[in-house]
């Protein structure tokens, strides 16, 4: 498909990363659920790993902009997004997809998309077009007009990515996204992300070890608010021994990182 | 497209065995994009099995589309067509106009009571406004605060769709019922951008009952329990009301930021 390429997206990128985290602290609640994370991430897939609790969708939030940071540095896009910034623009090229998403049952998922593409301020003559391609790229053209409510889990999952993606988003944040899919739809959403993941930087947070080895370029393992590793798929699976739980090699490395972060903290 | 260039390049553009530089060729292919004119000398230039061959496509071009579906009718993308929140809102109006039409009706029914319009009115937005920016009611409320719209000025559009019902209604009731004008709307403004700026501490919605349950237990009850209007509605007051909705409704301004972030939505 073509489409007009915008000066914004020839212009040269001023910052080198475009998420990046210092000494990051986010409240959920009371509680501190990211305590001091420091993490840099560029173009790519970045798989976001973590027991529960660890502290993912309270950091997964912050990037969306949703939840304020408590203290530390986040910057996204090279833009600081502290206390008093004007989130607009950085907002404008940010796809988030919720781990637990509401939607309007009434409305059709091409309505649904549409809104959201409106939101994300896109310009008025290009929203039919763009929320064909999000719906036609997740494989719900056939259900384009169906109402949100007579949605399976699965689809409705897929309209929610398909919103994320809509305005085509310089950092896409996707929170538990292959809950809910079958193992076809699991294999198709990796192509998806293996796609988006070409010029944007992607942070998917899953519980599935197997879908970062899959898809991801990069692995971030967090654990209590902090991070515990970053390191590419590979060395993920070099990390476990024989002796550490799991039935693959990455498993195996994801026990081993995590035991041998809770000794450390234990000392 | 200010010059055009001359009939002989084009001709060595359109035959293939002539020998083009790049740079021309680019130039000319992005001339000849945007000229009609150009175009046209192009035409004339091109070998004959070209031609044979453009034409056998565009027959077949023509074809396929003869053959192939309708094309889909062009949507009209409308906001307010898909605009949940006023479909959303519309019960709570409703009970707030079917409220004060009571107190309508109660005046008329019980003259020696104080005006019951005019001791609603403050609180009459305030459940309105609670629902426009609630995580209660907005099923998608993670996804919209994301959003580079959410903010205080979508709140402020909200806010305006909820005071065009509820102005023109408490301004009607209280030429019914006798009373000042100015003393039912001003206060009704000054509560809606209270609790708007207090949203940007506590959340809106909880901004919004504190302030009803305040008032109603403060001014409300013993004002029905007295019979007698309270000091802070006699007419006197306008001034201080409409001084009072613009030092708020700037507090409000200055706290913008808040607006852009879940916390607004308790
Ligand atoms: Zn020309």
């Amino acid at each position: 498909m073509m489409r007009t390429v915008s000066a914004a997206e020839t212009a040269a990128t001023t910052h080198p990363w475009a998420v990046h985290a210092e000494g990051l602290r986010v409240r959920a609640g009371r509680h501190v659920a990211v305590d001091g994370l420091d993490l840099a991430l560029g173009t790519g897939v970045h798989g976001l790993l973590g027991p529960n609790g660890a502290g993912k969708t309270t950091l997964m939030r912050a990037v969306a902009t949703v939840v304020k940071p408590a203290g530390g540095r986040l910057t996204l896009l090279g833009e600081q997004v502290g206390d008093r910034a004007d989130l607009r623009r950085v907002r404008r090229g940010l796809g988030y997809l919720p781990q637990q998403f509401g939607f309007y049952p009434r409305f059709t998922v091409r309505e649904f998309v549409e809104y959201m593409a409106w939101l994300k301020e896109m310009p008025k003559a290009t929203i039919p077009g763009a929320v064909q391609r999000a719906v036609d790229r997740v494989g719900l053209t056939a259900k384009a007009d169906a109402r949100m409510k007579t949605l399976s889990g699965g689809m409705l999952r897929r309209a929610g990515i398909a919103q994320a993606i809509v305005n085509d988003p310089a950092v896409l944040l996707l929170d538990e996204p292959t809950v809910g899919l079958d193992p076809e739809q699991r294999l198709e959403f990796r192509e998806l992300l293996r796609d988006v993941g070409v010029d944007s930087c992607v942070l998917v947070s899953t519980h599935l070890v197997e879908d970062v080895v899959a898809a991801c370029t990069d692995v971030v393992l967090m654990n209590d608010g902090r991070l515990v590793y970053q390191g590419v798929p590979d060395d993920l699976a070099a990390q476990g021994g024989a002796g550490d739980a799991g039935d693959s090699p990455a498993e195996r490395g994801y026990s081993a990182l995590l035991r041998r972060h809770r000794a450390e903290a234990g000392r | 497209m200010t010059t055009h260039p001359s009939a002989a390049v084009i001709a060595r553009y359109a035959d293939p065995r002539a020998s083009l530089d790049e740079v021309t060729m680019w130039s000319v292919e992005v001339h000849l994009e945007g000229c009609a004119h150009c175009r046209a000398v192009l035409v004339g230039r091109v070998p004959d099995d070209t031609r044979v061959l453009l034409d056998r496509v565009a027959a077949g071009v023509d074809r396929a589309v003869a053959a192939g579906p309708v094309p889909a009718p062009r949507r009209r993308w409308s906001p307010v067509r898909n605009r949940w929140f006023v479909w959303r809102l519309l019960p709570w109006l409703t009970m707030t106009v079917a409220v004060l039409g009571c107190a309508v009706l109660l005046e008329a029914a019980a003259p020696h009571l104080p005006s019951l319009v005019t001791l609603l009115a403050p609180i009459a937005p305030l459940p309105g406004v609670a629902f426009a920016w609630s995580r209660r009611h907005d099923p998608a409320w993670e996804l919209v605060a994301g959003t580079p719209a959410a903010g205080l000025a979508m709140l402020l559009r909200r806010t305006a769709a909820v005071l065009a019902v509820v102005v023109p209604v408490l301004a009607l009731g209280s030429t019914r019922t006798g009373a000042s004008l100015a003393m039912t709307l001003l206060p009704c403004l000054a509560f809606t951008a209270a609790a708007i700026t207090l949203g940007a501490f506590v959340g809106v919605r909880v901004a919004a009952i504190g302030l009803g349950v305040a008032w109603a237990l403060a001014v409300v009850l013993p004002a029905v329990l007295t019979a007698r209007l309270p000091a802070v509605l006699e007419p006197g007051g306008a001034v201080a009301w409409a001084l009072l909705t613009l030092a708020l409704a700037g507090l409000a301004g200055l706290r913008a930021a808040d607006f852009r972030r879940l916390t607004s939505h308790h």
